[in-house]
């Protein structure tokens, strides 16, 4: 453990060989939630406390008398996993300070999926960055409500067919375009915010690592590939999350300090049918609506360059004084 | 030495709060809460204890706030009223089912609509099945000595339940009574800090607040229900060790001149000292009337109640809420269904009184004492009446 601590990355052979997310659980076939989960365990370590909102997770991982989880969890409702997350760290802190617990690093972190997240959750979430707890939260984001059958949510990208934005003669399914819950983060002034993959394992675990130094808060947006609610081959999970970063759907960049950086750099861009046709949710899809999605694409990576090439870290940012004088 | 000062009585529930060594609070707030959320952030920001302070953006948060750190074995206080414990809800049967014990104030107060922020007791009611050990406190000394004691009470290993102390808004958590403050020596050896059976901490990694399919939910439930149903002799035993150490004797029924009434009201919270005023007056003119007050809301105290009515002919419940479409208030429901097995049982009237805070002073327990004793003479059993209200 000492010896992985001591280095600044990761590299496969230094990966913790523990699994503190174990085998055994009911997740489906090709589930890129419960993959992202077992290497986030791996790069935080033992020294870690875990509060999950309700979702897939905690359904697939603790049917009482049984438990996936090595490491301490917590699960109490839905919206609640940042706020649950920020009194663990406040106990512990207090406990700590109080020489009730052994006088050890221990990090709290929050997990939830993106409807816990981006939608019902999104007020304890804000509430938690806002209020600065050492705490790290990780969204695992499968673009809809999968627990409940497949219902759309602020996650479900543009022309995805969902259980509740079905394409129909009169609609080409969700007819909103993905919240960015990373840019909102950033807003919080979060010191350390990162979107991650699990098909890029090294990037995402790097990324929990710099994420657990964080003394406050940092958060995580982690692109969950879903077989089951994106009707995609179960067996294509790991490509499906390398094609969204490939076709520049969902760019994997951390923002430290205010400073943008894309930690998996794309030469070119794919064209986004490479990644729709593969899922039946875009099926439906007609060449005029996915001009949009192409469209749009470009520009939100545009704006993501713009930043990444124009923002400078807050640190550095110092007035000349005239703004007191 | 104990002292006895003149205080608001929110101020001292923070400061009662603030003799129990807590490690955590997480506080939204919300009239007439607001005073006992502010002093207890003073208490803390002076450094008068070391304990983590949380400013949350919502109750549903401070409710999840003190959960997720009384689970890493903090001991950990939460305030609300109202709509504030309303936004709860959700929480609160979590809280009592994961047995953690978040010890609550929660200064009543009416719920929304319309709007209104005097007291009642229409944001506890709705909160009656979530498994919680509710108490009520009838004036500032006893909110001083039942928040002390929650936290004992919660935290017993037999009970590890969530409790929340009633104390109506404004009526006591904006008046200024005199106070007896225990000796903090003393309340440090009545209360030692924490002993959890299980935290979330790596050394002993565990695993809060699973799922339970239906072969294993129903006994989840069953089981929480015996626990709540077992804490009622816990209460009882740490409140004989409260009269040891202090002198003051708490009980769940607390009667007054009731031994040998023929007419009895039944009172919660703190309208019961306005009825002793009433029963006075009553008594001198030789109307036989005595008073009965509940402490224990959850677990009810059904054996204690049947004691203290079982001479009675008329008993005369008081709710300061309403049950819309039912059978008449909460707590009259609660009581007609627990004596509705014995032989002997008097007439059982019910008055919903005081709902966002109507002012019922002692005249008017008089009047219901004396209209309820005519009616009950002439043989006309009626069920719930709201009295003095107009339409």
């Amino acid at each position: 453990m000492n010896i992985i601590e001591n280095f600044e990355l990761y590299a496969p052979r230094l990966i913790d060989k523990e699994e503190y997310f174990c085998s055994g659980h009911r997740a489906c076939q090709g589930c890129g939630e419960a993959l992202a989960i077992r290497l986030m365990c791996k790069a935080l370590g033992p020294d870690t406390v875990v509060a999950n909102g309700t979702g897939c997770m905690e359904v697939i991982s603790s049917f009482y008398p049984t438990t996936a989880w090595n490491l301490p969890w917590i699960h109490l409702a839905f919206e609640n996993a940042a706020a649950v997350g920020s009194g663990v760290e406040a106990g512990l802190k207090a406990l700590r300070r109080k020489g009730k617990i052994p006088d050890r690093d221990v990090k709290a972190v929050a997990i939830a999926g993106d409807g816990g997240t981006m939608d019902i959750g999104m007020q304890s979430l804000s509430g938690a960055m806002e209020r600065g707890h050492d705490l790290l939260y990780v969204c695992f984001d499968n673009e809809a409500y999968m627990n409940t059958g497949i219902q759309r949510s602020s996650g479900t990208p543009f022309g995805a067919a969902t259980t509740t934005s079905p394409a129909g003669r009169a609609s080409f399914g969700q007819k909103t375009w993905k919240k960015n819950v990373p840019e909102i983060m950033v807003a919080h002034n979060v010191p350390y915010v990162a979107t991650a993959s699990p098909s890029y394992p090294l990037d995402f675990m790097n990324k929990v690592k710099k994420a657990r130094k964080v003394k406050g808060p940092s958060y995580i947006h982690c692109l969950s590939v879903c077989p089951t609610g994106w009707r995609s081959a179960s067996n294509l999970t790991i490509k499906m999350g390398r094609l969204a970063v490939e076709t520049g759907v969902f760019p994997l960049y951390e923002v430290e300090d205010g400073k943008y950086r894309i930690t998996v750099e794309v030469d070119e861009l794919r064209p986004v049918e490479d990644y729709l046709k593969h899922q039946g949710r875009f099926r439906h899809l007609t060449p005029d609506v996915i001009e949009m999605i192409q469209e749009r694409v470009y520009q939100e990576y545009n704006k993501l360059l713009d930043k990444v090439n124009g923002l400078h870290a807050w640190s550095d940012l110092k007035f000349e004084g005239e703004l007191f004088e | 030495m104990a002292k006895r000062v003149g205080m608001e009585v929110g101020i001292a529930a923070a400061e009662a709060v603030g003799m129990c060594n807590i490690d955590m609070a997480a506080v939204y707030p919300i009239t007439p809460q607001s005073h006992i959320a502010e002093h207890l952030s003073e208490i803390v920001a002076d450094g008068r204890i070391d304990a983590e302070f949380v400013t949350v953006e919502s109750e549903h948060t401070s409710i999840s706030c003190v959960s997720g750190a009384s689970a890493t074995g903090a001991r950990v206080y939460t305030a609300t009223s109202s709509q504030g414990l309303l936004y709860m809800h959700e929480i609160l049967p979590i809280v009592s089912a994961m047995r953690l014990p978040v010890v609550m104030g929660n200064a009543n107060r009416a719920i929304s609509g319309p709007i209104n922020i005097w007291n009642d007791h229409s944001d506890i009611m709705p909160q009656r099945d979530a498994g919680w050990i509710v108490l009520f406190a009838d004036n500032g000394q006893e909110v001083v000595d039942l928040t002390i004691q929650s936290f004992k009470i919660a935290e017993h290993k037999e009970v590890m339940l969530p409790i929340c102390l009633n104390m109506d808004g404004f009526q006591l958590t904006h008046t200024v009574e005199l106070i007896e403050f225990p000796d903090q020596k003393k309340v440090d050896k009545f209360l030692p800090p924490r002993k959890p059976l299980a935290t979330l901490h790596p050394d002993n990694p565990v695993s809060m607040g699973t799922l339970g399919m239906p072969e294993i939910y129903a006994e989840a439930r069953k089981s929480q229900d015996v626990a709540l149903i077992n804490s009622k002799q816990y209460i009882l035993q740490i409140w004989d060790e409260w009269e040891k150490m202090f002198g003051r004797r708490y009980k769940p029924v607390e009667t007054y001149r009731a031994d040998d009434a023929e007419i009895l009201m039944l009172t919660m919270g703190s309208m019961g000292e306005t009825a002793e005023l009433a029963v006075d007056q009553l008594r001198e003119k030789g109307m036989s009337v005595g008073l009965v007050k509940l402490r224990l809301w959850r677990p009810f105290p059904f054996e204690e109640l049947k004691a203290a009515v079982k001479n009675a002919k008329l008993l005369i419940v008081t709710d300061r809420a309403v049950s819309f479409g039912g059978s008449g208030g909460p707590v009259y429901i609660e009581v007609k269904a627990g004596l509705y097995h014995e032989k002997e049982r008097p007439l059982i009237y019910n008055y919903i009184i005081g709902l966002g805070g109507r002012d019922v002073p002692v005249p008017c327990f008089v009047e219901m004492f004396e209209a309820a004793a005519q009616s009950a003479e002439k043989g006309i059993v009626k069920d719930y009446e709201y009295y003095g209200v107009r339409g």
